[in-house]
């Protein structure tokens, strides 16, 4: 959005791509030849959102790194579905070690690409919000302290889906889970724990961290060309809806994450070395209830008895983070 | 090849994995009908058009347009666009300008010489078209496209009808009018003017074999006002009628027009033109109830023209008027109140309405006249085989762009009458409604005003009121097009896809699903800015 200048007025930069955009302004999946990073066969849901996103990510990696990369992945879903064996989804050079060392691993393979003087290979490591906020994040954050020259994507559904949808330190508040179930005076997820990690990431100070969701895709591709063309350690933390977690339909993917932004409930925005650097702004405000109610998880928010105090406290929440990044245009 | 220990298999790409098989519905692309295309009388489909501007193609789009209407620029100027009423992008921001593309289009085709085709082989079939108005000369450019031999006559000097001597010059310059005309003439229509037909037995006997009646309709209603010698009255047809030949009457300085119609607003008009200082039409309902279109009626009264509601006139003297206030009654009938007022007038111009004469179809058999029109079956063939009717002299509502779809349908009854083979029109798709679209994705852009010339200058003579685009601003305003309920290969599809399950067949080829792995989650179709994809039931 605003990191594309293009003054394009039918379907102006919002949609994939547009016969009459120049070619140099398409999106790396407009592609007629795009690099296919994650191919079709995998066992991800229908409608997954980790899916889109990590070959939405790869892709626009691969386009940048002219298909000199290698990829490390964490265990979770996206390790899972793609690669039950013998087969495997990737069209990228692919690694896959333990749960929670995707960040030392790459750490690692940078280090031996360095040492081998293969300088113009690129890294990227990926995960779920698990391997992320939870498991890896002890790895996550040395590679961060170490700045290492690793990119490290987190697609982040809020939960644990692979292994039937528990609770993870992303899992919004309220939000129903098989270990946070919809019961009590507090139903779901409790307030006030959990982990922004993309936070934690720019207060480490890195090169560049920036958010993102499956809903944006130039906004996406634009962040991962800058991340790319940058060196250190990197941090990309993308929205990724989840239908079988999350309880949506699986048309919804999209919608809901546009929603989630569109909402001020998911906050998308830049950082680098500490400060945050530009925000995308919220474009037709929506209450964050009409983010809440394509979900089955929020679903005791709203029957058999309308918990107006808990959707309060999400809105409240969601407009801390407008307050917080400044999402809505000031009209003046 | 030797394994590592407790390996078996080779490694296999996940293609070998149909996922397809999960699928309860599947997506497939339709194309469905446009609202614009929907609404057009005369059976265009503007979405297809500004497809083609869109890239700056005029020349396609043109050829394109001229497919159901050869004329573009006079459509530009004197079309109501229904069109636009029925435009999706009205629910989200304004309706698309659709008129002032076609517009710029047909002047622009002007401009370049562009000529429209001419058919490559003759039937050696001969039609006789009776009147060279929009109607008639629509079904003779349609007939010769189909390689019928074609004379059209008239009784008028020029040719054009109500074009010429209905609409004012400030509505529709001559230039632009001639320069139409001349195009379908230069495919071998032949024009024959000041030519009256009166005996249509006679003209069938000359060896056409069909004829197309659109004579329009040229006589202003007569209705009764209670009237002095001295009053001064004309009818509004023959009005702009002798203004159009150069040869207008005195009104004076207080015209008064009796109507609501389009008509009496030109009326109204021209005479502000002519030098009134004061053009008042009286009407005896109310505005809503106005048979004249708003854009009309706007633009009279900032020129000044002032209208009295709920009147009537009830007798004419010379220099002044008695004018009967009116009520509406419960079912909106206007009824006398026995009030009464006198309006300075120099002149009373009647726009009552217009009727035809269809005296040249006396004789002929098998027809059915109902209130001053021929009746016509859904081929506008009158009761008598061979003979067609369209246009102002059946009954229909009375435009340009009604008249030129008569025409084009008629042409092709007539061709399949002369073939002697059935006529079948196709089936139109479902309609492409406002909700399938996925809006998101559609940028925000305000419509391109058309530039006005200010009302004050616009008064003092017949220079047009409307001016056009430049191609910059027609570009954009065909790219706000929405393409409603047909592929205009924005990606969205092949991108938002999980799967990879939809293949891009390339520019122009649109798009294919792959359902060896599409698993029918549906977001393509959730996602399709213009809601050309549908999920069905799989059936397996």
């Amino acid at each position: 959005m605003s990191s594309t200048g293009v003054k394009f007025y039918q379907v102006g930069s919002f949609a994939v791509g547009n016969r009459l955009l120049d070619p140099e302004l398409r999106s790396a999946q407009s592609e007629q030849g795009r690099a296919n990073s994650l191919t079709s066969g995998h066992r991800a849901c229908q409608g997954c959102g980790e899916a889109l996103g990590a070959r939405y990510v790869l892709d626009a990696a691969m386009r940048a790194a002219q298909g000199r990369m290698v990829t490390v992945n964490a265990t979770g879903c996206l390790e899972v579905f793609s690669t039950p064996y013998p087969e495997t989804s990737w069209r990228v050079a692919w690694l896959h070690s333990l749960f929670g060392n995707a960040p030392a691993v790459a750490t690692g393979v940078a280090a031996g690409l360095r040492a081998t003087g293969k300088d113009d290979v690129r890294v990227v490591a990926q995960g779920g919000d698990g391997a992320t906020v939870d498991i890896g994040f002890a790895c996550l954050s040395g590679m961060f302290e170490r700045n290492d020259d690793v990119l490290y994507i987190c697609y982040d559904n809020g939960g644990y889906m692979n292994t039937g949808v528990q609770r993870s330190g992303a899992t919004p508040p309220a939000a129903r889970t098989t270990t946070t179930q919809a019961v009590g005076d507090e139903p779901g997820n409790v307030f006030g724990q959990g982990k922004d990690v993309p936070r934690i990431a720019v207060a480490h100070e890195i090169p560049y961290v920036a958010t993102a969701t499956v809903a944006d895709l130039r906004d996406l591709e634009a962040k991962v060309d800058k991340a790319m063309g940058m060196h250190g350690a990197r941090y990309l933390h993308v929205l990724v809806p989840c239908p079988l977690g999350w309880g949506s339909a699986s048309k919804d993917t999209v919608k809901i994450a546009r929603l989630a932004t569109e909402s001020g409930h998911f906050p998308v925005f830049e950082a680098e070395r500490g400060e945050v650097t530009s925000v995308r702004k919220i474009r037709h405000q929506v209450p964050v209830e009409e983010y809440l109610t394509l979900q089955g998880r929020y679903k005791h928010l709203f029957s058999p008895v309308r918990r107006d105090d808990v959707i309060d406290r999400l809105q409240a929440m969601a407009d801390r983070n407008i307050a917080r990044y400044g999402l809505v245009e000031e009209v003046l | 090849m030797e394994k590592p220990f407790a390996i078996t298999l080779d490694v296999g790409s996940s293609l070998a994995n149909h996922t397809g098989a999960w699928r309860v519905e599947r997506p497939v692309y339709v194309d469905l009908t446009p609202p614009c295309a929907h609404a057009c009388p005369a059976m265009e489909d503007p979405q297809k058009w500004l497809y083609a501007a869109e890239d700056g193609s005029y020349e396609q789009a043109w050829r394109t347009l001229v497919e159901a209407n050869p004329f573009p620029a006079i459509m530009g100027r004197v079309c109501y666009h229904p069109c636009e009423t029925a435009c999706n992008r009205s629910f989200l921001d304004e309706a698309v300008g659709i008129n002032a593309v076609e517009r710029f289009l047909g002047d622009h085709a002007i401009e370049q010489g562009w000529a429209l085709p001419v058919p490559a082989t003759t039937t050696g079939r001969r039609v006789l078209v009776v009147g060279a108005g929009p109607t008639g000369l629509s079904a003779a450019y349609q007939l010769r496209r189909l390689g019928h031999e074609v004379t059209v006559r008239d009784t008028s000097p020029l040719p054009g009808g109500m074009m010429r001597y209905g609409i004012p010059a400030y509505r529709l310059p001559r230039d632009v009018l001639d320069a139409e005309i001349a195009r379908i003439v230069a495919t071998g229509v032949r024009l024959e003017l000041s030519t009256r037909v009166d005996d249509m037995t006679a003209a069938l006997a000359e060896g056409f074999d069909a004829v197309f009646v659109a004579v329009g309709a040229q006589i202003g209603k007569r209705a009764y006002v209670p009237a002095a010698e001295a009053a001064r009255i004309v009818d509004a047809v023959s009005l702009l009628h002798d203004v159009a030949q150069g040869d207008p009457p005195l009104l004076g300085r207080r015209v008064v027009v009796y109507g609501g119609g389009n008509t009496a607003v030109d009326a109204a008009r021209t005479a502000k033109r002519l030098g009134a200082s004061e053009s008042v039409i009286v009407y005896r309902r109310t505005r809503d109830r106005m048979p004249a279109h708003d854009s009309e009626m706007a633009e009279a009264i900032e020129e000044g023209v002032v209208v009295k509601w709920l009147s009537t006139v009830a007798h004419a003297d010379a220099g002044h008027l008695r004018v009967e206030r009116m009520e509406l009654d419960e079912t909106g009938f206007p009824q006398p109140t026995g009030e009464f007022e006198d309006l300075e007038a120099d002149s009373l111009v009647l726009a009552l309405g217009q009727e035809t004469d269809l005296s040249l179809l006396d004789g002929v058999s098998d027809l059915t006249l109902t209130n001053g029109s021929v009746e016509v079956d859904s081929s506008f063939m009158t009761g008598h085989p061979g003979i067609f009717a369209g246009g102002d002299a059946v009954p229909a509502q009375r435009t340009v762009t009604v008249g030129v779809g008569h025409g084009a349908k008629a042409a092709r009854a007539i061709d399949a009458w002369l073939r002697a083979t059935a006529l079948v029109e196709p089936d139109e798709a479902p309609l492409a409604e406002y909700a399938a679209l996925n809006t998101w994705y559609y940028a925000d852009a305000p419509h391109a005003v058309r530039p006005r010339l200010e009302a004050a200058r616009r008064t003092t003579g017949f220079e047009e009121v409307v001016q056009g685009l430049d191609a910059e601003t027609a570009a954009y305003e065909a790219r706000r097009c929405m393409s409603c309920g047909n592929c205009f290969e924005c990606d969205n599809c092949y991108g938002v896809c999980p799967d990879n399950a939809v293949i891009k067949l390339g520019t122009g080829k649109r798009f294919e699903i792959d359902y060896d792995y599409c698993k029918g989650c549906g977001i393509c179709a959730a996602e399709c800015p213009s809601g050309s994809i549908l999920m069905v039931p799989e059936t397996r």
